[in-house]
């Protein structure tokens, strides 16, 4: 337990140098500066021309269905670390285990490529 | 030691301290950053009780995947802040009963809570000290908890079926390739030689 922790001991340092030096640079860059605030440095830039409309625009529902099915396959990926670490020890039942879990998924994967879900257009 | 409860208390702290902000933040999109934030906390509090595998899955799926989810469901939803805050007062008083309700019945239940005998020796060390954290869970999880395991996959096969049958629509509109048109195509169905007599032209 404690040799774990200690593996993630640089991570933790990692972490803390990285909020320190971000506090830095933005308190830097409020002390040091000479500050002259002005209305037009903070307006919206967009190639030198006034923005033609607000940035949040709908989306189209496309977006969402890819997303989603990236989740489920990036959970599908992800049982299979622990599955193969441990694969030496949980022997053939394991490995038909997980087949008929990858292949329930395979349904699912052929049903999105048939209905076209993954297609662009 | 110390540097452990440190590091618990930091990443406790933060966690509420984001969690706060993901309810009070005026603009979601910075809810949606607090989130994450709470995210990689609670992915900080998993390593510290030894359940490595789960923090990085904690990271690699909720900050990497859940949380831009989010952010298209912000994006999609074209929230107007002025509209969302009129109604607020007009439904304070059905929130605040909600929230009563339910708080009388989390104190009903954490009253009558009863710990099992046994629970307390097996949660001290639930990762034994030969193994990793992962190779514990894959010994276990494919085998002793193989229904809960199906189960899961199941359950994501439901999701993807779901997510398809909500959102997706062909399109008549729309023109995609059809390669085995395309090949099908033949010389003689598309062209046609016209012998033309010079002057008779249209």
């Amino acid at each position: 337990m404690d040799s774990l922790l200690r593996e993630y001991l640089p991570i933790l340092i990692f972490i803390g140098v990285a909020f320190g030096l971000s506090v830095v640079i933005v308190l830097a860059s409020f002390i040091l500066v000479r500050q002259r605030p002005d209305s037009e440095k903070l307006s919206p830039y967009e190639c030198g021309f006034p923005p033609f409309s607000d940035a949040r625009a709908k989306f189209d529902v496309r977006f969402y269905l890819v997303s989603l099915l990236f989740i489920i396959f990036d959970l599908e990926v992800a049982f299979l670390f622990p599955w193969a670490v441990a694969l030496g020890k949980i022997g053939v039942f394991g490995f038909w285990s997980m087949m008929v879990f990858l292949g329930v998924l395979t349904v699912g994967f052929i049903y999105e490529w048939k209905t076209g879900a993954l297609e662009w257009e | 030691m110390i540097v452990q409860a440190l590091a618990f208390y930091a990443f406790a702290a933060v966690a509420i301290a984001s969690g706060v902000m993901v309810i009070s933040a005026r603009n979601p999109v910075h809810s949606v950053l607090f989130l994450i934030l709470a995210f990689f906390s609670a992915a900080g509090l998993f390593v510290l009780l030894g359940a490595e595998f789960l923090a990085m899955i904690l990271v690699i799926v909720y900050v990497g995947a859940v949380a831009v989810l989010f952010l298209f469901v912000v994006m999609m939803l074209d929230i107007n802040f002025v509209e969302l805050r009129q109604g607020f007062l007009q439904y304070l008083p059905v929130g605040a009963l909600v929230g009563l309700i339910l708080l009388a019945e989390l104190i009903l239940m954490f009253g009558a809570w009863v710990v099992a005998p046994g629970a307390p020796q097996a949660a001290v060390a639930p990762t034994p000290s030969t193994l990793s954290n992962t190779a514990a869970l894959g010994t276990l999880l494919y085998t002793h908890y193989v229904y809960a395991f199906q189960t899961a996959g199941a359950v994501l096969l439901v999701a993807m079926i779901g997510a398809i049958v909500l959102t997706h629509r062909t399109r008549p509109d729309s023109r995609r390739q059809r390669i085995a048109r395309q090949v099908a195509r033949r010389r003689e169905d598309t062209l046609e030689i016209v012998k033309v007599r010079p002057g008779e032209g249209a």
